[in-house]
């Protein structure tokens, strides 16, 4: 290796100690320490939003592969505060590659460790659970690492969306004449997202988290649309009430999507609970009920809604065939929806990319 | 949905006799059908010519036929077995190729069976290309443009427009037979003539080339419900152009954007439901443009295939087991992953390490065929690795490929720079061959950078790039004196995939000496899981694979436990044999309450199916690997006799490390294997050997050769397969042969024989516990002395030997296994010569015979074997020293791969060249010998046109052949000498020229399919030139043909048979009580 190693070490807050060297960024970050089983997407897991506050354990081992492209940004900068694998490739091998993994995580100063047993990190996470975590290259004390890890507040029952929210409202328009106008609450919305309703013929408008339901309403919308996000959904009471009070108020299809998902589960009095370390990867094999199909899902959530919570005017769309979570729900009167993995991919298949269209549909049904 | 209830007697094609393309892969998947299926309860009817597969056990299926796997004989199974459905998925071509065939000819239908998993449209769409391509256009996906022509005129009008290079794939062969790249107008002309000629249609696909592509295959599977997962992506280390069976290939996909893969996946799904394969696994060839990231569709197969085998084991999702329950019904989420147990099989696995296959050549086997690789598959094997990154498994899978390398080069045998101009190296680079990943090697020796490399191989940058980091630490190994001492930098170096050889060489020293200082700084690897989801949930299938990191995954019990170490690659002489050995052990220890413990590097074998044994370790066959999984282990025994010569290389280093190796000691092996030390131990018996003598230098074996006369057969010592034997006549090519073989094999001297010619030989394979001997099985062979025994077929029991000699067999039989102090298997191979026995071949360790023997006597000598190595005697067993009686005949057939190397001789030798096997069994000789022709794919007339041309000492002998075929309606057609010789004796026989006499000539006579039989031993050496192309002819056309006369005899009463009554299958279950 050309470059001088830089020792890292990651401490667990259960005190587990790994070493590694960094390749990217330095300093001390503090998050939750999750993993992710997806064998490429890598620059879509750094850029989505919903990885806000999270360390990020990549379980294939050779990361970096075919580099970065600004077409793959899920939102405007990574989000994962560090990144951590077996080997990082130096040098990228794909002609869409615009530079090296390094190289972009070194310009948006994200932490890049490399050389840790990340089946093992992994196979830890998986029996103890997702954990407060600290990444350093500054602190050599392993103890005092851990004590810190420890003493970090933690992500539970923080206000993460509020942190990767649009600071404006802003439209995105579809090529030709839309089918429907959507408002779109920004969690931490992914780029593809916004992309596949467009594609579907939406007009798109995409509003900060904290916009209430008369100003939502005040656009005009045909639909509504909660995004993806990061971390906790039960600090985000402004959003459960704005979706209460369009729900009750607005006669609209509505649609959420993972943190929208479950905000509009609370939003209807379901509870919630959190994994135990979660579903992250792009292999999660969903039933679809109604269809009585098998889909592959990508996925990336660490809180689920308890299926036996939900009320009467709900019923189960979608379940995880590995552990039973209620992937998706929607309510059987009126055209409200949503689902728990993620249907834009980005990264992972496409197997779910019919729900785009079909929320148009309902939409343009709707108004008809 | 659950399974069909109206579905109970299936039927299941297997692959017939391993062959280039086809090898015990699909063993694996039809076992793995087998299981599944009786699992649920169906009864299971099955069909495979091959006896050295484990899915021919009589266990294994209801009623299972080892018969030929033509569509005549399966449709009279079907009459009798009146099977509800056929499942032809499982059996790779030769399958698919006999369920066409029965749906065509309308016999499914006559018999109401019903094809399950592919439905008959289905494969025709996947397998003609012209529908293929159609079918590609109306899911809107690209395939290379190109024409499907039927003469070479018409295919001659499209060279401009295609422009060179033009691929030629022929329609309907299988692994990709006479295709090829032509970079001219001449190479053109020959693939073209060639391509058509072997279609079975005429017809071939010319189009244009995507070489240099990158490469990837998808395994797929779909359900009953349309629901589709993606079990695994391969990339291709070499770029297209290359069979995908001749490529270095890696799982999973490496240089593919998730943007790039998705739209693959997506291709991916659309072309198995437009092609409409019902359930089970598809493979999926694509190619991707690395300069604009285009991708193409090249190719499908609609069944479980080599690639699947692959990918099984490499993400640990039983592909053909899966296959086989969605085939009865089941959908994907039904099907519990055995693996987690928690999870169905409805998900796509993800691997947390790379998997790396390489491909195993023998083109040493076939002088005169240039080594060279395109889109014809000429490896005999492979060997995967798996290793925590692409350095280690590659690494890995270079140690594991038996060809005296200890990795990627850094072992003392790199091709030498100095000696290399750079033109050389280039032209290594540029025209693949079985050694182009050592010119990668030379070329960074001799300071090539990575961007050369790649224009010169296409091998992607990110591939080269690992291996420079390869390169670079061999490097720093050898530059940094400390390093033994350096825990970090010699960790640095295990996980980059050096073997302590590697190092030991790195650093002059021993490998003991690197061993030592590994454990002295506590480097030593650890046991990661494949559990197919990346450590998500936890695995309860204990397959593991070594690396060097933190954490040590691999529990061990504290049960009785026995390791079974396999065979490595299959290659010519160490095949599919050997993994059934190795199974048997397992499934025998297992039953009695060992842990089994498995140790092989196989992707392709049953022994590696996580199932088999208690415990799967997926690692190299060497010293090293071995150790670390007993030092791991602990077991109470290691067992090296059944996986051929592999382990038997080891076992004596093993032992010396306290390695506690059950059965046969390795010294009484080793003891049998020196010539010397056996010739003492045979005096001593006052067993008879032919003369004999062992040569260091050309003058001795001179002086050998004249004492004993000539003719006499040379060999190296400690080779399998006869590698390197050969008849020798003269002192001229005595001293040719002397100086080739010596420089093959340096560490060894030669040994020199007496030829017995014209003698009888036989096959003794028995069981020894110490106490009683066991004779297993007796086999004569159908060819006379001189050719290999693996390539001869042989007759059991023995239709023609004196009471007598039979006595004096068994009798020296037993005397050596008591000598050899013989626990388990051995094998003896004898020979008549002038009603004098003599002893050619002792070897205390299974053999390839084993499994034939156990299914032609119904004792499974494997099993037996294994029983008495853990300490169980044969009259424990119930077994005493009397040979099992039999009352029909059986008949081995060897079958060889001539068809696959261009310029070939189709003869046989001392020198092994066939790749596998198929078992005839009969009521008599003739039955069981026709029905072994016809399960190697020689269909023996019942009348026409039969050309003789034999040599002066088989003339005397081929009258008599001559009169039976004459008398069974046949008409004679030979050349000069024989027709005089036949005339004088009374029999009429056309006249035809040789080659060199003008024209026509015999080769234009089966050129144009007059000849339906060809009976031609070689003249002596010198002038065998004729003799070769008449051969060669025979191969290409598929005309039936024997070179020996004892083969010419054994047709006749094959063919004398079949005018009495076409062959009737029979199945194993009652030639024996099973038990």
């Amino acid at each position: 290796m050309t470059t001088q190693p830089r020792p890292a070490l990651i401490a667990l807050a259960d005190g587990t100690v790994f070493r590694g060297q960094c390749v990217a960024g330095d300093g001390e970050v503090f998050g939750e320490m999750v993993f992710n089983t997806s064998m490429t997407g890598y620059q879509e897991i750094l850029t989505d939003p919903s990885y806000a506050g999270q360390l990020v354990t990549m379980t294939y081992p050779h990361i970096g592969n075919y580099g970065v492209t600004p077409d793959d940004d899920e939102s405007s900068q990574p989000h994962v505060r560090a990144l951590i694998m077996k080997q990082c490739c130096r040098r990228p091998s794909n002609q869409r590659a615009a530079m090296g993994l390094i190289e972009y995580l070194e310009q948006h100063g994200v932490l890049g460790i490399e050389g840790i047993d990340t089946r093992q990190l992994t196979r830890h996470v998986r029996t103890e659970g997702a954990m407060n975590s600290v990444v350093s290259t500054t602190e050599s004390d392993a103890d005092a690492l851990v004590e810190r890890a420890r003493a970090w507040e933690g992500l539970e029952g923080r206000d993460l969306a509020q942190e990767v929210t649009c600071d404006e409202t802003y439209v995105v328009e579809p090529e030709g004449e839309a089918r429907a106008h959507v408002v779109a609450f920004d969690f931490g919305m992914k780029r593809n997202i916004v992309r596949k309703l467009v594609e579907a013929g939406c007009r798109v408008t995409i509003v900060p988290a904290t916009t209430t339901a008369a100003e939502a309403m005040a656009l005009q919308p045909d639909g509504i649309f909660l995004s993806n996000g990061p971390g906790d959904p039960r600090p985000l009471h402004y959003a459960i009430d704005t979706a209460k009070e369009l729900i009750a108020t607005a006669d609209l299809p509505m649609f959420g999507i993972c943190l929208g998902h479950e905000i509009l589960g609370l939003a209807f009095g379901a509870e919630i609970y959190k994994l135990k370390f979660g579903h992250r990867g792009a292999n999660q094999p969903i039933k679809e009920h109604a269809s009585d199909r098998i889909l592959i899902t990508s996925e990336n959530h660490g809180w689920g809604i308890k299926g036996d919570s939900l009320p009467p005017m709900l019923e189960i769309t979608r379940n995880n065939l590995n552990d039973g979570c209620v992937e998706g729900f929607q309510h059987r009167e009126r055209p409200i929806f949503s689902i728990q993995c993620h249907p834009e991919a980005s990264p992972g298949p496409h197997d779910s990319d019919h729900l785009f269209s079909y929320f148009a549909e309902l939409m343009q049904r709707h108004t008809a | 949905m659950p399974r069909r209830k109206d579905l109970q007697k299936i039927m299941l094609i297997g692959s017939g006799p391993i062959v280039i393309g086809q090898a015990c892969e699909f063993d694996y998947s039809g076992t793995q059908a087998c299981k599944a299926l009786r699992e649920e309860g169906l009864e299971i009817v099955l069909v495979n010519s091959n006896p050295a597969t484990i899915m021919t056990d009589p266990e294994m299926a209801d009623r299972t036929y080892i018969e030929p796997i033509t569509a005549e004989v399966c449709e009279r199974i079907i009459a009798i077995e009146k099977p509800d459905a056929l499942l032809p998925t499982v059996g790779g071509q030769t399958a698919l190729n006999a369920a066409v065939e029965l749906a065509e000819s309308g016999a499914l239908e006559r018999h109401g069976v019903e094809l399950i998993g592919a439905k008959i449209d289905a494969i025709k769409t996947a397998e003609d290309r012209e529908l293929f391509k159609k079918a590609m256009d109306d899911a809107g996906l690209e395939m290379p443009h190109g024409y499907f022509v039927n003469t070479l005129e018409q295919a001659q009008t499209h060279i401009d427009e295609l422009g060179f290079p033009i691929i030629v794939r022929p329609s309907f062969t299988m692994g990709g037979s006479g295709g090829g790249v032509a970079y001219n107008r001449e190479e053109f002309d020959r693939i073209v003539a060639r391509g058509i000629e072997l279609s079975p249609i005429d017809e071939v696909l010319i189009e244009i080339s995507v070489l240099g592509w990158k490469e990837y295959e998808l395994e797929v599977m779909r359900d009953l419900n349309d629901n589709v997962v993606i079990i695994c992506s391969i990339e291709n280390f070499d770029a297209m152009g290359i069979h995908t069976g001749d490529s270095v290939t890696v799982a999973p996909a490496q240089t593919l954007s998730d943007k790039e893969f998705q739209v693959l996946r997506d291709a991916a799904i659309r072309v198995i439901r437009r092609i409409g394969v019902d359930t089970g696994g598809s493979n999926i060839q694509f190619a991707v443009d690395p300069a604009t990231g285009k991708m193409v569709v090249i190719e499908m197969n609609p069944r479980v295939s080599r690639s699947s085998a692959l990918a099984s084991k490499a993400t640990g999702f039983p592909i053909a087991k899966i296959a086989a329950k969605l085939a009865i019904g089941y959908t994907l989420d039904e099907i519990p992953n055995d693996i987690t147990r928690e999870t169905p099989a409805s998900f796509e696995p993800t691997i947390d390490y790379v998997v790396t296959k390489i491909p195993r050549w023998a083109f040493e086997k076939f002088p005169g065929t240039p080594d060279t690789l395109d889109t014809q598959m000429r490896s005999v094997g492979e060997t995967m690795a798996i290793g925590r990154t692409f350095h280690e498994s590659f690494q890995k899978g270079m140690r594991s490929l038996e060809v005296g390398r200890s990795g990627w080069g850094a072992d003392g045998k790199d091709l030498d720079p100095l000696r290399l101009s750079d033109a050389e190296v280039r032209e290594g680079l540029v025209n693949p061959s079985s050694q182009r990943l050592f010119f990668i090697k030379a070329a960074m020796d001799k300071g090539f950078d990575v961007e050369e490399i790649h224009r010169l191989s296409r091998v992607d940058p990110w591939f080269l790039d690992r291996l420079v980091e390869i390169f670079d630490t061999g490097r720093q190994i050898a530059s940094q004196d400390d390093i033994l001492t350096d825990r970090g930098s010699l960790h640095h170096a295990k996980a980059m995939g050096f073997s302590d050889r590697q190092l030991a060489f790195l650093r002059s020293t021993s490998e003991d000496k690197v061993r030592q200082a590994r454990h002295e700084q506590g480097v030593r690897p650890v046991y990661k899981t494949v559990d197919t989801c990346a450590a998500e949930f936890a695995a309860y299938t204990p397959y593991h694979y070594s690396t060097y990191e933190q954490e040590d995954e691999s529990v061990s019990t504290d049960r009785r436990k026995i390791i079974i170490l396999g065979g490595g690659p299959n290659r010519i002489g160490q095949g599919i044999e050997f993994d059934y050995c190795c199974v048997h052990a397992c499934f025998a220890l297992r039953e009695d309450g060992f842990e089994t413990i498995m140790v092989n590097s196989n992707p392709e074998t049953v022994s590696t199916d996580y199932d088999t044994a208690d415990k799967l370790y997926f690692e190299p066959l060497t010293v090293e690997d071995v150790l670390h999984i007993v030092e791991h282990e602990k077991p109470e025994g290691v067992i090296v006799q059944f996986g051929g010569q592999t382990p038997l290389n080891l076992a004596l280093e093993l032992e010396a490390n306290g390695v506690p190796i059950i059965g046969t000691s390795p010294k009484s092996i080793d003891l049998a294997e020196d010539r010397e030390h056996f010739g003492n131990l045979l005096r001593e018996l006052g067993i008879r050997q032919p003369e004999n003598g062992m040569a260091r230098s050309v003058e001795e074996a001179r002086a050998i050769a004249q004492r004993i006369g000539y003719p006499v057969l040379v060999r190296p010592s400690y080779v399998l397969g006869g590698r390197a034997m050969v008849t020798v006549y003269d002192e001229a090519r005595l001293d040719h042969y002397m100086e080739t073989a010596i420089s093959a094999s340096p560490e060894h001297p030669i040994l020199i024989d007496r030829f017995l010619e014209g003698a009888q030989e036989f096959d003794v394979d028995v069981v020894a516990d110490g106490d009683i001997v066991m004779i297993g099985g007796i086999m004569q062979h159908i060819e006379h002395a001189g050719v290999h025994s693996g390539d001869s077929a042989c007759v059991l029991p023995p239709h023609d030997i004196s009471a007598q000699n039979l006595e004096t067999i068994i009798n020296q039989t037993r005397e050596m296994a008591q000598a050899l102090k013989v626990i388990g298997l051995m094998n003896v191979q004898f020979a008549i010569h002038d009603e004098d026995v003599y002893v050619l071949e002792v070897n205390p360790r299974a053999s390839r015979t084993v499994p034939f023997v156990s299914k032609a006597t119904g004792r499974p000598l494997a099993k037996i074997a294994a029983r008495v190595m853990s300490g169980k005697s044969l009259s424990d067993q119930g077994f005493s020293q009397r040979i099992a009686e039999v009352e029909h005949v059986s008949v081995k057939e060897a079958v060889l791969p001539f068809n696959k190397f261009a310029g070939a001789d189709g003869r046989l030798g001392p020198e092994m060249k066939s790749t596998g096997e198929v078992m005839g069994i009969g009521a008599t000789f003739g039955e069981a010998f026709l029905k072994a022709q016809l399960g190697a794919g020689s269909m023996l007339p019942s009348g026409g046109k039969v050309f003789l041309s034999v040599n002066d000492r088989d003339k005397e002998g081929v009258v008599d052949v001559a009169r039976r075929l004459q008398q069974a309606g046949f008409s004679l057609i030979a050349t000069d000498g024989t027709q005089v010789y036949l005339a004088r004796h009374g029999i009429d026989a056309e006249r035809i020229l040789k080659i060199h006499e003008g024209r026509p000539h015999v080769e234009d006579a089966i050129r144009s399919r007059e000849i339906c039989l060809v009976i031609n031993s070689p003249q002596d050496e010198q002038s065998q030139h004729d003799d070769t192309y008449v051969r060669r002819a025979a191969i290409l056309h598929g005309v039936p043909y024997t070179t020996t006369l004892s083969g010419a005899v054994a047709a006749a009463t094959g063919i004398e048979a079949l005018q009495v009554s076409p062959p009737q299958p029979r199945a194993v279950q009652d030639y024996h009580r099973v038990g």
